[in-house]
């Protein structure tokens, strides 16, 4: 690889792991506003100008309490389950792209971390990672309650998981192929005239309805965080941990958060096209920057969908939880699959 | 249930359209130090012993405020005034201390309907604020005592 290229590459890497971890640290500063303002209050105002220092202090905080390993924990794996974790949700955000191309010396370079082909196949794995940083630390706590919300993790994000696969699988269908950056390439072609506006959102919408309710469980937020059920289970999984190892599973939530907001909006929501992205006559670097500002409007509406509906619903029961995985989700998507399957059949047969 | 409210989507639609307005609500907080609740004006807070139009203490020791106290909060010893201290009090009595206890005093506002002297009266605009020590909410005449006004012939 020419030396342009790998010094280009380099920095998107960074600014990815940095912007991704910058972005989560900020969600919980989002979150605990949005909640406030929700609930008529004003939230968090006293750190810095609006508050805007509150996440500093609140990893300040984190860091000062006591690391605190139970007499009867299993400390490897104990101190492995956030660490894991933390990892898995950071490893996610490696394939998604963040912007189309940018024009270096006649070289176009891809605004993406790493470029795979499989890139949808790579995150749902490394998201069907994150559950055993859950279930290591709940099962290493040798706690009753931390047990059994990390089965619940584990039966929860496994039920959904099959959910998701099958409303992808659909959108695999239309879009035939499992790269991401190729997705977000054809989803800037023009529908109706318009260029930059040929998102799947139209070509799959129930697709997309299951995709979100299952990433809400996959990332174990409301209505969906029965992991973590205070009323029931105390704590959950991370009922034993304080200190940073706590601090690690909350802020590996907010970065799986963002990483299930990017990818929704890259698979559904055109990824970093906009309506007109090509009539506007620009040059190409200016066009893959605002992309790339589109793109993170996207991602943030969604961060903001999913602390909206947080303070919204309440909290599933657990069979409940499982009647709406197993006996609606699954057999939704499934036909999903079959009637896209159909129509495109019957678009090859008669339309071509 | 039919089918559209067993789909729970309506109704989902429907609680985000009512967490988003109240997003937009007027927010309720007030911002303590900075922002005060306005007080109604007959709104009853800390104890004050007023001093005259000479700045002298119009206290004199009846201790009617104490018998009208149904809460016992007060409690106080008269002295006779001496010559030459005719500037400090008004009557030939003064109260040598007068100690409210704010834990106990009830704020009730009966001490100032008692007193035939107008010497005592409940500020709209002060409260007795939260303390480390039980002892430091007897408030005696140091903190109750009207301070002397800057200007006047109070000599």
């Amino acid at each position: 690889m020419e030396s342009t290229v790998f010094l280009v590459k380099a920095l998107i890497i960074l600014a990815v792991f940095g912007v991704t971890l910058l972005i989560a640290t900020y969600s919980t500063y989002a979150e605990r506003k949005v909640a406030a303002f929700i609930q008529d209050r004003i939230g968090p105002n006293r750190a810095g100008p609006l508050g805007l220092f509150q996440p500093l202090a609140d990893a300040v905080k984190l860091f000062f309490k006591e690391e605190f390993v139970p007499a009867n924990a299993n400390k490897f794996l104990f101190i492995l389950g956030p660490s894991l974790s933390m990892l898995t949700a950071c490893m996610a955000s490696a394939v998604i792209p963040f912007g189309g191309s940018i024009l270096i010396d006649g070289q176009y370079i891809n605004v993406q971390a790493i470029e795979v082909n499989i890139g949808i196949l790579y995150i749902f794995g490394v998201v069907a990672l994150g559950v055993y940083g859950i279930m290591i630390g709940g099962w290493a706590s040798n706690n009753k309650f931390s047990l059994l919300g990390a089965i619940r993790a584990a039966s929860q994000n496994i039920s959904y998981e099959l959910a998701m696969g099958m409303s992808i699988i659909a959108l695999l269908l239309v879009t035939s192929t499992l790269s991401l950056g190729e997705m977000a390439r054809q989803q800037g072609e023009p529908l109706f005239g318009i260029s930059g506006m040929n998102w799947n959102i139209f070509y799959q919408p129930l697709g997309f309805l299951i995709f979100i309710i299952c990433a809400f469980a996959e990332t174990n937020r409301v209505p969906f965080d029965l992991p973590e059920c205070e009323t029931e289970l105390i704590g959950g999984y991370h009922t034993e941990y304080s200190s940073m190892g706590m601090g690690l599973y909350l802020f590996a939530e907010y970065v799986n958060i963002f990483v299930a907001s990017a990818v929704m909006a890259t698979l559904y929501f055109g990824g970093y096209n906009f309506p007109f992205m090509y009539d506007m006559g620009l040059p190409h670097n200016i066009v893959t920057l605002l992309g790339t500002v589109a793109l993170f409007g996207k991602i943030f509406f969604f961060i903001f969908f999913f602390m909206w509906v947080r303070w919204t619903l309440p909290r599933f029961r657990y069979d409940q939880l499982m009647n709406l995985g197993w006996k609606i989700l699954i057999p939704l998507s499934i036909a999903n699959v079959i009637v896209t399957a159909a129509i495109i059949l019957f678009k090859q047969e008669y339309f071509q | 249930m039919n089918f559209s409210e067993r789909m729970y989507l309506p109704a989902i639609f429907q609680g985000l359209t009512i967490t988003m307005r109240h997003f937009f609500k007027k927010k309720a907080t007030i911002s303590y130090p900075e922002q005060t609740r306005p007080m109604s004006a007959v709104w009853r807070g800390l104890h004050v012993l007023k001093r005259d139009e000479k700045g002298r203490e119009r206290c004199t020791a009846c201790g009617l405020c104490a018998v009208a106290c149904p809460a016992e909060a007060i409690t106080m010893v008269a002295g006779e005034r001496k010559r030459g201290e005719e500037g400090l009090y008004r009557e030939e009595k003064y109260a040598v201390s007068y100690e409210i206890n704010m834990l106990r005093c009830i704020f009730c506002g009966l001490c100032e309907e008692a007193c035939p002297k107008a010497a005592i009266f409940l500020q709209n605009d002060k409260t007795a604020p939260a303390r480390y020590e039980r002892d430091e909410f007897i408030y005696g005449k140091d903190r109750l005592v009207e301070p002397m006004p800057a200007t006047g012939n109070n000599q």
